[in-house]
């Protein structure tokens, strides 16, 4: 009962913990803490969503007109251009004319847009400063670069995390399906005695074998393997991760659903057999239907497993935060993200808190196969009554 | 010659030996009771004629068991088709968690029958020849859990027919059921009796006398007296079966 609550209450605490980080991503302006952007006084630009910053400096956006403002060339200006108007002399030796030079720059040139340090913003300075929106959930959700660290405003899109992480995770289960139902039926129906009572504590030794290692042998098998097989410039794709979480599915898989197919009543067995039907035919009429919800049940939690990894999938599938359109592209999925960057980012910065958000729909995500894997179990015993 | 025949049989589960050397034989078109105490080896008898004991592991059989003259442990037998001649009802009705319609048909589809027709008309001959089509005609579509017990025994029956059987195996198809439900099947029995050859383990003796034309009294895996129902229950020679059937022991 206290263990019980205890339990509870830390659980609380930290789904709690995580949405309160992940929050504040979308309280924040996607622009690094101490920099500024600024254009021209006579601007009439006063506000840039965080994607149209994006693409003014990838020059996607050249002119002021698409923004709404005067037809005037976007001119773009970072700090280190400077050198390239003034020379050295100009600038002092410890860079003291600096705000006096941006200042000077950004006033005479109309078109500009200026990215420089809150240091360097002279103290009457004569540009106008642009506000930034915060990001929206739609955008963080659905964006599809992810650049948390991008100069000048952070690229917080996530769709390409989030398909990264279902395309490894349905191609595990393509492969793990097949193969783990197989085994179940040959471990249920099939084998002796004997052979079961080896193999079923082998498979179960399966699962507790380091995702590390796991991921080891991807790396020096697998990945190779995919490289020469397809003959890619790469190996690490997402092929590699499904197989890898493939193989660490496959003894949740197996074993839930043999013990599903074990349950399945002597005398409807029995009732099938002795009506002539063969074996095989009483398996996949008789014994896979009265187990359905409980294979359902182990692919799902397959599926949770596969979603939730994190070691063996950063290692193989080459990282690569763009949306992939076959399995033997390189992904980046949402933990091996969260693995790979929380060390770099700032505590409590944008970076750190996105991650955290990232957290957040991962947690959503394997919720709702639990919630899945409920809902089946329970229709299931509920049909056999 | 007889229907069933079997000479010197020997049944190991493992070590234990579950049947003594028993010889028995049942003549086409009646019905056999197998009687005697619990683990006494009726019901391994029972099993051993559709090689329903070949589901456990690690037994072991001599002797020969002939069906229509054919030895059915020989090494060509196939397993499949002995069981669609020899149907089998359990001491439980154990309907699949299908239609009732679905339930009859299983048999059918199972041997690969796919014609829609000759199924509906084999799974409503069946129904009606256990006298089960008035109840169920308006619910075939309904799950089988929906039917009492009794009910439920009869569609097993019904099922174990529709797939034209000669031999019906009955393991003490009334112990989970009313007297009402129990009557009707025995009724049911002495109605197939012409066509159908039964063999009944049943552990009430006056469903022996009322159903059985002959009666084998099996006792410790040994078969100790074997003749016509009327004989074993009047005259036994075999002290042992008469205090059985007196109730002295059992």
């Amino acid at each position: 009962m206290l263990s019980s609550a205890a339990t509870s209450i830390t659980v609380v605490l930290i789904v709690f913990f995580l949405f309160i980080e992940g929050a504040g991503v979308f309280t924040k302006k996607p622009i690094e803490e101490g920099f500024l952007l600024a254009v021209h006084s006579t601007n009439p630009i006063q506000k840039l969503e965080p994607s149209q910053v994006k693409d003014i400096f990838d020059q996607k956006i050249t002119n002021w007109k698409q923004l709404g403002g005067k037809n005037e060339p976007i001119v773009l200006f970072r700090t280190e251009d400077i050198t390239e108007f003034y020379s050295e002399a100009e600038l002092g030796e410890n860079f003291e004319h600096f705000p006096a030079k941006i200042d000077e720059y950004v006033s005479k040139t109309p078109g500009v847009i200026a990215f420089f340090s809150d240091k360097y913003k002279a103290k009457n300075f004569h540009g106008k400063e642009l506000e930034i929106n915060k990001i929206k959930i739609f955008e963080f959700l659905s964006g599809e670069e992810w650049f948390p660290t991008a100069q000048p405003i952070a690229q917080m899109g996530v769709k390409a995390l989030i398909y990264g992480t279902l395309w490894v995770s349905f191609g595990a289960i393509l492969l793990a399906l097949p193969i783990g139902l197989a085994a179940a039926i040959y471990l249920s129906e099939i084998a002796r005695k004997r052979t079961r009572n080896i193999l079923k504590p082998l498979i179960e030794l399966l699962a507790g074998i380091p995702s590390v290692v796991y991921g080891f042998f991807g790396l020096v098998v697998i990945v190779p393997l995919i490289q020469s097989v397809f003959g890619l410039p790469v190996g690490e794709t997402g092929l590699a991760g499904s197989i890898v979480l493939a193989i660490m599915a496959l003894p949740t898989i197996i074993t839930i659903s043999e013990d599903a197919m074990r349950t399945t009543p002597r005398a409807m067995k029995e009732a099938s057999l002795a009506l002539g039907a063969s074996h095989w035919q009483t398996i996949y009429k008789v014994t896979i239907p009265y187990s359905a919800s409980g294979i359902t049940a182990g692919a799902i939690l397959g599926i949770g497993r596969a979603i939730g990894e994190t070691m063996a999938v950063l290692m193989v599938t080459g990282n690569a935060a763009i949306i992939p359109h076959t399995l033997l592209a390189p992904l980046r999925t949402i933990p091996a993200t969260i693995a790979a960057e929380l060390g770099e980012a700032a505590n409590g910065g944008l970076h750190y808190q996105s991650l955290f958000a990232l957290g957040c729909i991962l947690f959503l995500i394997t919720f709702c196969i639990n919630m899945l894997v409920e809902l089946v179990t329970n229709r299931g015993s509920h049909k056999k009554h | 010659m007889h229907k069933i025949e079997s000479k010197n049989i020997n049944f190991y589960y493992g070590e234990t030996q579950a049947l003594h050397d028993v010889s028995l034989s049942m003549k086409e078109n009646t019905v056999t009771a197998l009687i005697g105490p619990s683990g006494c080896g009726k019901s391994t008898y029972l099993r051993l004629l559709n090689r329903m004991n070949d589901l456990i592991d690690n037994t072991n059989l001599t002797g020969s068991i002939l069906i229509d003259g054919q030895d059915i442990y020989a090494k060509n037998t196939n397993v499949d088709d002995l069981r669609k001649n020899v149907g089998m009802v359990f001491q439980k009705p154990n309907p699949f968690p299908k239609s009732i319609f679905e339930n009859v048909a299983y048999g059918l589809k199972v041997n690969g029958i796919t014609d829609k027709k000759i199924i509906e008309e084999r799974v409503i001959t069946s129904i009606e020849q256990v006298a089960l089509w008035g109840e169920v005609k308006d619910k075939l579509k309904k799950s089988a859990f929906e039917l009492s017990g009794g009910q439920q025994q009869r569609l097993c029956i019904a099922r174990a027919l529709a797939i034209q059987p000669s031999i019906l195996l009955m393991d003490e198809p009334t112990s989970a059921l009313d007297p009402i439900s129990t009557s009707k099947i025995e009724e049911l029995i002495y109605e197939l009796k012409n066509k159908y050859t039964i063999v009944i383990v049943t552990h009430n003796m006056q469903q022996a006398g009322r159903v059985s034309d002959t009666t084998a009294f099996f006792y410790m895996g040994e078969l100790i007296e074997y003749d016509k129902t009327k004989t074993i229950f009047t005259k036994p020679s075999q002290k042992q079966t008469e205090d059985y059937i007196t109730g002295r022991f059992g």
